[in-house]
């Protein structure tokens, strides 16, 4: 069965076979990944585009080397979204380049929906590989993707997500995929960055670390962004290390083994403490290696959906 | 000219009118009304059976554009908007560029009206609050209502500062006109797209509290009781601002306020799309909030139906959603869709209807009475509330399309107006 949708703009709504299926796929990449002559003609011939209007190294590279061992041929477009706004629309640029005849664009933007907007501006198969505070589907996918390998499954685990979840991408396609595959979520941090009808989408909330690690069997720890200080979110880093940080004294308060994700880059001992995040529980460097193959896989299903069809 | 329009029926509901008759125009004065009368081979006769006849509807919230943003649409457009929507008169705004804060551009604006259709559409422009619309200033309120504005608003931002608000209420209200105030509380609603709530939080979209509202037009209502003066809020869009005025009302303040007709048209899943052009401000809000809305227009404390027609060009709003301005426009459905989830729901009733797109905003803006009585200039609107059609924004009279409702399948439809000597039939 193909994907029901020709784009992954976002994790709401996708069925569970689809990210069983993305998931299942990623495995055999995964393997391929191993070997050593990495690459598979599948996608040649396709020409894909990274179009990063937000700068990040580690997405735009994850994608790139998952376009590349497919064989597709890969083009990077970054720009500053500043000069952007003050010169050419987005829908401009992006019908600009598919003039140029590509198949597929992977998509980085400040702006909540722009994924879905470039859908309705060019015919490209799209790829949101982050829309401002909205969606991150493929994150949400390796996430998902390493706690079935680490823990054999993900329906009925209890896994929390840690941080800012207000303005956080990935939480949000964490939660729509997790609750989608029969996982408890929950969500923990200071009560101005968890929206206030967070509940409504079927979440636990968290206000004390301590009460979420006694729950958990998987936290996801978010990247506090420096950048937010300036509408007093929270009083100061020093109180949210505190009191929000995942440390080793917290973690073994709990009988249970807790496995600890983190979507990077890490503020090594602001949210996570160095030892956390190196110790064996942690899966920081399994979800690496995880994004490619399963950003294989995503580009595999998309890339080879017509002709499925 | 003659005009005879038989089997009208009449809904005047400041006479209490409610009759099916012929009226005879002669040069714009109504001389005639009747039943039975004869057809005169000089006049242009019309039958209107089925069809209401109401005093001339006013839209007080209308972004007119002109002068400044003439790419978006000009006082010529917008008054065939106005004429396509069935309004014979409307309030223009005062954010354009210059502002409406100098009796110039008062007069500037009535004179181009005047140009428009043979002068077909009145217009009666609020003038800003204060100079530039910066919150700080008085602008020179009696030159501008001498130059004759009509009501005042800082309209697209609030006045923020309670003295200044203090000051404004004082000042106009010995004018006998209303302060319009845009309420919103800008800390509280910065950087948001849309309302507050499940959506909000389903899309990760910045968003703007309901309270960020209310918060304003409690406190503005604090200042009216103690200054005993005249206000109106802007495009209420939540129940926490419809119980509000609820309670000015019964304290017997002089307050009023207005809802527009995407207000209570369209909830905050329309969002969910990211069509651009679901974004306004205030946001569409909640079922919740809909429900309390259609209650306010029900009981009265809601007086006025107004659109905020806000156009903004094509490619304007062709961007992201966090990049596309807010509004959209609304003079050529905002009967169709009263009538539509408003009369045809059973919340109001057509002279209820009426009260609202005519005699209300008239009241508050001080404005005389339109009566539909022999001897009189005749000012009517004419609709067809059973008439069923289907949004096309291609036919728009309005420089731009920016609706929402583009496909809508509609009760009610605007057969004409008469002003000004005027008939302007559909086309
Ligand atoms: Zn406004």
């Amino acid at each position: 069965m193909p994907l029901a949708s020709r784009h992954l703009l976002g994790l709401e709504g996708v069925p569970k076979e689809d990210i069983q299926l993305i998931l299942d796929t990623a495995t055999s990449f995964r393997e391929i990944l191993e070997r050593p002559i990495k690459k598979v003609p599948t996608l040649q011939g396709m020409t894909i585009v990274n179009l990063f209007f937000e700068s990040s190294t580690r997405t735009r590279i994850s994608f790139e080397l998952a376009e590349r061992r497919l064989s597709a041929d890969v083009v990077n477009f970054s720009a500053d979204l500043s000069s952007v706004k003050k010169g050419e629309t987005l829908k401009d640029t992006a019908r600009n380049i598919e003039a140029m005849k590509i198949d597929m664009v992977v998509m980085r933007h400040a702006a909540v929906g722009a994924a879905h907007f470039l859908t309705r501006v060019i015919k490209a198969i799209i790829i949101n590989a982050g829309d401002g505070t909205h969606e991150h589907p493929t994150q949400a996918l390796l996430d998902m993707y390493s706690i079935r390998e680490k823990l054999g499954k993900i329906e009925g685990l209890n896994i929390c997500i840690v941080g800012d979840i207000s303005h956080s991408r990935v939480a949000l396609s964490n939660i729509y995929g997790l609750k989608t595959m029969g996982a408890n979520v929950a969500v923990c941090g200071p009560k101005t960055l968890i929206p206030r009808e967070i509940g409504k989408l079927g979440v636990k909330i968290f206000y004390s670390v301590d009460e979420a690690i006694k729950w958990a069997n998987v936290l996801n720890v978010l990247r506090i962004q420096l950048e937010r200080q300036d509408r007093a979110f929270f009083p100061s880093l020093r109180e949210y290390r505190q009191y929000f940080a995942i440390t080793k004294e917290r973690l073994d308060k709990s009988e249970k083994q807790i496995t600890i994700l983190h979507p990077g880059p890490i503020n090594r001992d602001v949210e996570l403490s160095a030892e956390v995040a190196d110790s064996e529980h942690s899966l920081i460097l399994q979800q690496v290696l995880n994004g490619v193959a399963v950003r294989m896989a995503v580009l595999y299903l998309l890339g080879t959906r017509s002709e499925s069809k | 000219m003659k005009y005879l329009f038989k089997n009208s029926h009449i809904i005047d509901p400041t006479t209490g009118k409610d009759t099916k008759v012929d009226i005879l125009i002669v040069d714009g004065i109504i001389e005639k009304i009747g039943n039975n009368l004869s057809i005169d081979i000089n006049s242009l006769t019309y039958d209107l059976s089925g069809k209401i006849v109401a005093p001339g509807f006013i839209d007080m919230h209308v972004h007119l554009r002109e002068p400044g943003y003439e790419y978006k649409e000009t006082i010529e457009t917008g008054c065939m908007a106005a004429a396509n929507g069935g309004f014979t008169a409307v309030c223009c705004m005062p954010n354009t560029n210059p502002p409406i804060d100098e009796a110039s551009i008062v007069r500037l604006i009535k004179q181009r009206a005047e140009n428009v259709l043979k002068g077909l559409v009145d217009i009666y422009p609020i003038a800003a609050i204060t100079k530039g619309r910066e919150g700080k200033e008085l602008a020179p309120m009696m030159e501008l209502v001498d130059a004759g504005a009509v009501g005042f608003s800082d309209d697209g931002s609030p006045v923020e500062n309670a003295e200044v608000m203090r000051r404004a209420l004082e000042y106009a209200s010995a004018l006998n006109k209303p302060i319009i105030q845009h309420p919103e509380e800008l800390d509280l609603a910065k950087g948001g797209l849309i309302n507050e709530g499940y959506v909000s939080t389903m899309l990760g979209m910045q968003a703007i509290p309901s309270i960020a509202e209310e918060i304003m037009i409690a406190r503005d209502l604090q200042l009216t009781e103690y200054f005993a003066a005249q206000y109106h809020a802007a495009h209420i869009s939540t129940a926490g601002s419809v119980e509000l005025i609820r309670m000015g009302k019964k304290k017997k303040l002089n307050v009023s306020c207005e809802v527009t007709p995407h207000h209570f048209s369209l909830d905050d899943n329309a969002v969910r799309s990211f069509d651009t052009n679901t974004k306004m401000n205030p946001p569409l809000r909640t079922r919740e909030d809909i429900e309390a809305l259609k209650e306010g227009l029900r009981d009265g404390t809601i007086d006025v139906i107004a659109t905020d027609h806000a156009p903004h060009s094509f490619d304007e709003k062709q961007v992201e959603f966090l990049f596309a301005p807010f509004g959209i426009v609304g003079l050529e459905t905002a009967v169709s869709l009263a009538s539509t989830e408003l009369v045809h729901k059973n919340i109001i009733s057509i002279s209820q209807l009426i009260e609202k797109f005519s005699i209300n905003p008239r009241r508050i803006l001080n404005l005389p009475p339109i009566l539909i009585n022999e001897g009189v200039r005749a000012n009517l609107t004419i609709f067809d509330p059973s008439i069923e059609w289907i949004v096309d924004i291609q036919k728009f009279k309005s420089k731009s399309k920016n609706s929402p409702f583009n496909g809508w399948k509609l009760k009610g439809k605007v057969f004409g107006i008469f002003n000004n000597g005027i008939f302007h039939p559909p086309e």
